[in-house]
């Protein structure tokens, strides 16, 4: 094991819980502040948190609820900080109102959702995918969300760095979704130097005169952020607003573009959001799993083909947007799709609107719920179905 | 028509804003000259501040108003969003300016822990005693007994004292006052913008479209008179007995004291283990 931190990064070759290594990720985002209220699985990440960000100058509040996890880390991002949020899925419900306030006014933000088994109260210590939908259609109204889906300890800080960049970026709220297994798994984790890091910050309004004189919100090419504190005069709501912030519930093209431009400024970069691993040359059968489930997934494949069964896999690492030209794509060349998910089906139905025109679309949950699926079950199940 | 403008107006607020959202005889106007006065006659600049607030007819004070930066946040929330602009950047005067239906009813457990965690800020809380902005409901507000939209044969529960709640939670500065105390107003959000604590001011406040007409308690000009009769100054209320202050307001400063404050605690603490580090 080596070590040396340089500036924020604890760059070398660590044995890292996946909680730490996503804690260890967005110190070298840069994050600058962090909300947030113990949970199970996920309290590591704020634990660790709070001991290092004040090291780098940043701060950790531990709030009264999830709420005020939420609400804080918005304003603090309106005061120009990069900033996070960790819990699991009973924090999500509780927060879900002001996620669409994030969305509503184009705040930047990361949302680490550790998953439990539910719902409700459920199992705190066992992973399970269950709120793949909720974070996508969980607050009211209509609207775009990005999540991302780790599938060890080096992605939880790859995909944190890579959650801060986008959510900079974009100016949105990104969702890192881990699972129990995932935050609690311990693997080997390569932190790069900081020179090797590519870091985005957000672009800060500079515009002179007040809001009207400027385009604060609704460009789908991301308006530059009128932070708080710099002389702008900003105006911030979460109503329908026209493109000056300004609150309009009477115009119906202002209230169509109050929808549109945040869900546009997303799908029209979608390319750069959406990455998935691919490989299914020449299969018949691909397995297409995400985040644990996607380690079982590609053992599996590997046992069918020692078989000499052609299977293949796809792996999402962004789940939305939902890849679905990827989908459509691999539908026109294989035979056969096998979802496999770490719950009862929950992008399953996504992925069968794109795929089963082209291909049959078959599913497999874990034997037994809460238990990561075994590679020997998957195969015979998957040769049940091609017999 | 600029020469009959208010010159409070013209220098702190915003120009293309031409519509008020309040009813007529409404408690938001004087509480809107309170605030703008107090920065006026302290020559402070609306760069200095954040406004924050939350849902209801109060937090339409300062949103979209007020010539700074403003934040309209959602119902309850205001307190917790202002904790975070708060810690994020110190050195803005951080407001939060609204109802009590959104600050003590769904925000209650933000207000009671921003007093108790002593975070920077100034929350003005407009107490009209009942939910306006969606037609005369219960507030926990509300005087027991009056019959409102969704206690039609009366209320049954008791009232918040809401400064006794903030103040036990360890705010400290807390006042009341109500709107027949303008200058009163002006002068305790002096002392709050210049103070580093958490300060507290409640405002009693004449809402006649839904209080006064759904609790049949009368005009605006009524629930003034009532509030010019009825409050008494924290110092004689201390030497009277609770029987006697029985439908009593008490207005005036409840506590003016200097603790550590949250932000400037965690300037300190960063300036200490980051030199501990190095």
């Amino acid at each position: 094991m080596s070590s040396k931190t340089t500036g924020n990064v604890m760059a070398g070759t660590h044995f890292l819980m996946g909680n730490i290594a996503c804690a260890e990720g967005a110190i070298a985002a840069g994050c600058n502040f962090a909300a947030g209220y113990p949970i199970t699985p996920a309290t590591e990440i704020i634990n660790h948190l709070a001991k290092k960000l004040p090291l780098h100058g940043g701060i950790f509040l531990q709030t009264e609820d999830e709420i005020s996890a939420i609400s804080s880390i918005v304003g603090a991002s309106w005061s120009g900080c990069k900033v996070l949020t960790a819990t699991s899925g009973p924090g999500i419900s509780l927060m879900q109102e002001n996620i669409g306030f994030a969305v509503a006014t184009e705040t930047p933000l990361v949302i680490i959702d550790v998953q439990r088994l539910g719902p409700s109260t459920g199992v705190p210590s066992i992973g399970l995918a269950g709120d793949i939908v909720q974070v996508a259609r969980g607050s009211h109204g209509d609207y775009q969300i990005i999540a991302l889906c780790p599938d060890g300890p080096q992605e939880m800080f790859d995909l944190t760095v890579r959650a801060f960049n986008l959510s900079e970026k974009y100016r949105v709220p990104v969702f890192l979704m881990a699972e129990g297994f995932i935050g609690h798994m311990r693997e080997r984790v390569v932190i790069p130097d900081a020179s090797e890091l590519s870091l985005v910050a957000r672009t800060i309004q500079r515009g002179a005169g007040g809001p009207m004189q400027r385009q604060d919100f609704l460009d789908a090419a991301v308006a530059p952020m009128p932070v708080f504190g710099n002389g702008l005069k900003s105006h911030v709501t979460s109503s329908c607003h026209d493109e000056h912030g300004m609150r309009n519930l009477s115009d119906p093209e202002i209230m169509h573009k109050f929808i549109t431009k945040p869900i546009e400024k997303i799908m029209r970069h979608r390319d750069d959001i959406i990455q998935v691993e691919k490989n299914y040359k020449d299969c018949d059968i691909v397995l297409v799993a995400y985040g644990s489930v996607s380690r079982s997934a590609k053992a599996a494949a590997e046992l069918a083909r020692a078989d000499g069964l052609k299977v293949g896999i796809f792996r999402f690492i962004t789940c939305w947007p939902f890849p679905g030209e990827e989908i459509r794509e691999m539908a026109e060349s294989v035979k056969h799709m096998i979802v496999l998910e770490n719950n009862c089906g929950q992008l399953f139905p996504y992925i069968k609107a794109e795929a089963a025109h082209a291909c049959r679309v078959d599913f497999i949950g874990p034997q037994t719920l809460g238990q990561i699926h075994d590679p020997e079950y998957v195969l015979s199940r998957l040769k049940e179905m091609v017999r | 028509m600029s020469e009959i403008m208010h010159p409070l107006r013209m220098k702190y607020t915003r120009e293309h804003v031409k519509k008020t959202t309040n009813c007529p005889g409404c408690g938001n106007g004087i509480i809107v000259q309170a605030i703008l006065r107090a920065i006026d006659e302290l020559g402070m600049d609306m760069d200095e501040f954040a406004f924050v607030s939350g849902i209801g007819c109060s937090a339409w004070i300062p949103s979209p108003l007020f010539n700074a930066d403003t934040l309209h946040t959602t119902h309850g929330r205001p307190i917790a969003f202002a904790t975070g602009v708060k810690l994020g950047k110190p050195e803005l005067n951080v407001v939060v300016a609204s109802g009590d239906g959104d600050l003590a009813a769904i925000g209650g457990n933000h207000l009671i822990h921003a007093a108790r965690r002593n975070i920077g800020i100034t929350v003005i809380l407009v107490n009209n005693g009942i939910y306006a902005m969606t037609g005369g409901q219960t507030a926990p507000t509300t005087p027991r007994g009056v019959n409102t939209t969704t206690n039609p044969y009366g209320t049954l529960e008791s009232v918040f004292d809401i400064s006794s709640l903030v103040l036990a939670a360890g705010a400290p500065f807390v006042a009341r006052w109500t709107t027949y105390h303008p200058r009163q107003i002006t002068s305790s959000l002096k002392k709050a913008f210049t103070s580093r604590g958490f300060s507290f001011i409640e405002i009693i406040s004449q809402c006649p479209v839904q209080y006064g007409k759904v609790t049949k308690s009368g005009s605006a000009l009524d629930l003034l008179k009532h509030y010019k009769k009825d409050s008494i100054k924290i110092d004689k209320a201390r030497t009277m007995d609770p029987e006697s202050l029985k439908g009593k307001i008490v207005v005036g400063e409840f506590v003016n004291e200097q603790k550590p404050e949250l932000s400037a605690e965690w300037t300190e603490l960063k300036a200490r283990v980051m030199e501990g580090r190095s």
